[in-house]
């Protein structure tokens, strides 16, 4: 085989207190299929933003090598005019174009901006066959389910003479016939001398296609394996991306565990535009009172579809599924509902979902609960000002008033607010969607000791996480969770980190049938 | 590096003049919240003082404030609903239709079918009532977008209007009706050479204003939150009276207090409390902040959106009265433009784009200023041409100078 067509020699990438990658390397041979494996928040889509020019030249260390020659991409356009190409998760086509403009958008067959149509469609089709996607090049985008849609991306890519295929967690959002089809098609790509990087979460995958594997943790590249003839064991792959310190400080409890306070019973939920798929399917669990329960999955698991599905229906559709509460079925169809049965669900997305940026951190603060401020549909400012001023005290929200706006406070301080916002709301069931992530060390603990008093507190918590050290540390009980199923529940004293990610990347494979 | 300074005999730490925070330090911070209200209040006083020294005088003269108020009144009435439906949001492109459609039926009531005015009035007002809820529900239940709905209000009450007047204008209405928009206070008491009950009123304004000062920094002082420092207090007072002691002064050396002010005033301060104080108002800022943060945090919004739309059907209902009142018929051609003036103000007057932002007092500021810019360049001759393309440059100069403020203060 030739040499590496790709060289990635020491790349540090460091965004406003967190280092995202340190002196990562990574080596792809000339036509081969490499995957990249790592944890939620390990480095892989920063790598690959890197590579595509995403980040450009300048915004990062390191040296990029591709074919040999030094490359110093300024945006996505320069990595493509070079044969790199990256398929992102969430596919980038227009939907009410065709598929011949999808293919050549901004690639156009043109001259002096006139398009012809004869070489487009010719040349669509013609792509169209070498991606085994039996569709004429008219159809409309929106008329494509996913897995077509993701073999006309590949198709764009082709157009643009791709010599170096990135395909961003290809299969996540496919049925198993599909799947099956997108990764023939790789191999079939690598015959015709066109390299692949494939991110993915599926190790039966990457043990099909891939040649090698690099593990990334943490923003380091721990090892890169040569997959040969014989295969490679998952639990090897496992062992890699796991084993993550336990360096924070978690804080030491006596849990005090009481009744089953909270239920949720074979809970069903399709996606809101494609009813065809299950992102949720038959999830039960149970927290008791006293008790932090985690939930833990990979990208894609269904966790926060769950948690805001049982939140006020606030994803997807429901299909099927009740929720109890100390043992009587109570109705949650909208927020309101379940915020008045003492539900209350932290979000992982502060920013689009959590907070009110331009407003105060006090009026915040006092948003799902402004009744307790307000006498006579009368809201006291002043009374809100007091409660905002003593969580400020009591959280430590590093701010100088009450009445600063919380889109100029830092990651860990919103959070902190809309911390607050939850526990002024005083619910009797806290669900934390990612609590810590995007936030400092220091920030993280206060939290960590936060989640631990509500807890001591008697209320029942769930926290979502994608860091494995992070559930071991604070939760009592851990639910796993991998393609919307959960596939496991494990007491803290028998979890380790090799057995919950076995359990995350358990695949159903036998279960797809359409319901 | 070696630093020179002046360092005092006693102790660095020694406190500044004064207790508390420096008085540059808390006018600063009371003016960052506020860039774009104190900045309008401040553009709206130059603007006058232009006028008044380019008009001889003549703007500030106590008929001319008359007329200016009876001129803009029905554009401050929309300029209040359309700051509520903007800060959720929304938008709003019908009301000019709907205030001409409500004027004509008013104007049908009365005069065809011969009904008293003041069921008439109501009449209207719950046609208003029932036009804002019927493109609140397409709005806010059905998810369509506001610019499209109001976009078809704006042709189907046109079109109402034209229909119901069959083209021509229906005149002349009662007495009672017509003072709506031309009436004043009631002469009483004494001659003077003052409109007695103005100054009565005037007092009682100005009592319960430093009342409400007085109270509000007291229970700020007792929840043990920063208040301004008393000179700089004492100083507001003094602005205050003497604001209003001038202004009625300048209202009662004429006819007294319009009626229309009286609306004005009692719906500036309904719905200033209304959007400050309660809960509904809240909600309308966080729904226009952020809609999917509210709606998780429990907000009920589409009742919230609905309600804003029926509220400004009232208020264009309430507009098209004052309007037809003050030119004594219903007419085909009333309300054009109106919705335009309307969102203008509450532009210029500190609402956002995107939603959240803006308050009721903004949006009366914001007409003002489109008030006195008509009726000044009115006053020294400047055609409607030229005013029309000065009153843009103004709206977007206003937006324009708040887009870049917040993008200095990097938000």
């Amino acid at each position: 085989m030739a040499g590496p067509v790709l060289e990635m020699r020491s790349i540090s990438k460091e965004f406003p207190g967190v280092k995202a990658l340190s002196e990562v390397n990574l080596t792809v041979a000339a036509g081969e299929v490499h995957a990249i494996c790592g944890e939620n928040g390990a480095g892989k889509s920063t790598l690959m933003k890197v590579l595509s020019g995403v980040y450009p030249h300048g915004s990062y260390e390191g040296k990029i090598l591709f074919e040999g020659e030094p490359c110093r991409f300024r945006d996505i356009r320069a990595s493509e005019q070079r044969g790199i190409v990256i398929i992102h998760q969430e596919l980038a086509l227009v939907p009410y174009l065709s598929i011949a403009e999808n293919v050549f958008l901004g690639n156009e067959h043109a001259s002096r901006g006139i398009i012809s149509w004869h070489r487009t469609l010719t040349h669509a089709a013609e792509l169209l066959r070498q991606v085994g996607l039996d569709e004429s090049p008219h159809t409309r985008i929106a008329d494509l389910g996913v897995g077509k849609q993701q073999l006309v991306e590949i198709a764009k890519a082709l157009a643009k003479k791709v010599k170096l295929l990135i395909l961003d967690e290809p299969t996540a959002a496919l049925n198993d016939e599909d799947s099956r089809k997108l990764l023939d098609l790789i191999l079939e790509l690598k015959a015709q001398g066109i390299s692949c990087i494939i991110i993915s979460h599926k190790l039966n995958e990457i043990a099909r296609v891939a040649d090698s594997v690099t593990i990334l943790r943490d923003g380091q590249t721990i090892e890169t394996i040569a997959i040969g003839s014989e295969g490679i064991s998952e639990d090897r792959i496992i062992r890699g991306m796991v084993g993550r310190d336990l360096e924070h400080r978690y804080p030491e409890r006596t849990p005090e565990i009481g009744e089953v306070a909270f239920e949720v019973e074979d809970w069903t939920v399709r996606h809101p535009i494609d009813q065809q798929r299950t992102v949720v399917d038959g999830a039960s669990l149970s927290v008791r009172r006293g008790e932090i329960v985690g939930i833990a999955g990979l990208m894609g698991a269904g966790r926060t579809e769950l948690a805001m599905s049982v939140f006020g229906r606030s994803y997807g559709r429901w299909a099927a599924g009740r929720v109890r509460l100390h043992g009587r079925e109570i109705r949650t169809r909208t927020v309101p509902e379940a915020i008045g049965h003492g539900i209350a669900y932290v979000t992982e997305d502060r920013k689009q979902l959590g907070l009110n940026l331009i407003d105060d951190i006090s009026r915040n603060i006092s948003l799902s609960a402004l009744g307790k401020v307000a006498r006579n549909g009368r809201v006291n400012r002043h009374e809100e000002a007091k409660v905002a001023e003593s969580f400020r005290h009591t959280m430590n929200i590093k701010a100088p008033t009450v009445f600063t706006r919380t889109g100029t406070l830092s990651g860990g301080n919103q959070q902190k607010v809309v911390l607050s916002k939850w526990i002024f709301a005083e619910p009797e069931v806290l669900i934390l969607d990612e609590p810590t992530r995007g936030i400092d060390i220091g920030a993280k603990a206060e939290i960590y000791t936060v989640i631990a008093e509500l807890a001591a507190q008697g209320k029942a918590v769930l926290v979502i996480s994608s860091e494995l050290p992070e559930l071991l540390g604070l939760c009592d009980r851990i639910y796993t969770m991998a393609e919307g199923r959960i596939t496991g529940e494990v007491a803290r004293a028998d979890a380790t980190q090799e057995s919950l990610m076995r359990l995350m990347t358990m695949s159903a494979a036998s279960s797809n049938e359409q319901v | 590096m070696a630093q020179t300074e002046i360092i005092p005999d006693s102790s660095p730490k020694a406190p500044q003049a004064g207790p508390g925070p420096s008085l540059g330090g808390v006018l600063a911070r009371a003016l960052r919240g506020n860039v774009r209200q104190y900045g309008m209040l401040v553009a709206l006083a130059l603007i006058v003082l232009l006028f008044q020294i380019w008009t001889d005088g003549i703007l500030l003269q106590p008929l001319n404030i008359t007329n200016l108020i009876q001129q803009n009144g029905y554009i401050l009435i929309l300029a209040i609903g359309m700051m509520i439906v903007i800060i959720a949001g929304h938008i709003d492109l019908s009301v000019g239709s709907l205030a001409a459609f409500v004027g004509a039926a008013a104007a049908v009531m009365m005069v065809k079918h011969h009904l008293p005015w003041p069921v008439a009035v109501l009449g209207a007002l719950v046609i208003g009532a029932l036009a804002g809820a019927w493109q609140g529900f397409w709005i806010a239940y059905l998810g369509i977008p506001s610019f499209i709905v109001t976009l078809a209000g704006m042709l189907l009450f046109r079109g109402g209007t034209q229909i119901l007047l069959q083209g021509q204008s229906v005149a002349p209405f009662p007495k009672g009706f017509q003072s709506i928009s031309s009436g004043f206070l009631p002469e009483v008491g004494p001659h003077t050479n003052y409109h007695n009950l103005t100054v009565l009123l005037g007092l009682a304004v100005l009592a319960v204003a430093i009342l409400q000062e007085v109270r509000g920094r007291r229970q700020t002082a007792a929840y043990g939150l920063e208040v301004l420092p008393l000179g700089l207090f004492l100083t507001k007072l003094a602005v205050i009276t003497a604001a209003v002691v001038a202004f009625t002064m300048l209202l009662a050396s004429y006819h007294g207090v319009p009626i229309v002010l009286l609306i004005l005033g009692a719906l500036l301060v309904g719905f200033g409390y209304l959007m400050r104080n309660s809960i509904i108002g809240r909600h309308t800022y966080a729904i226009g902040g952020n809609e999917a943060a509210a709606k998780l945090s429990g907000v009920k919004s589409k009742r919230v959106v609905f309600l804003a739309f029926t509220n400004m059907g009232v208020l264009a209902a309430l507009a098209g009265l004052v309007f037809a009142a003050r030119l004594n018929a219903g007419t085909p051609q009333a309300g054009i433009n109106f919705e335009l003036e309307a969102i203008a103000a509450a532009f210029i007057g500190g609402a956002s784009a995107s939603g959240g932002v803006g308050t009721v007092m903004g949006a009366i500021i914001g007409g003002l200023v489109l008030g006195v810019l008509n009726n000044g360049m009115s006053l020294v001759g400047v055609g409607t041409d030229y005013q029309q393309v000065i009153k843009g440059l103004v709206l977007l100069a206003a937006v324009g100078f708040d887009v870049y403020n917040k993008r200095r203060a990097g938000s």
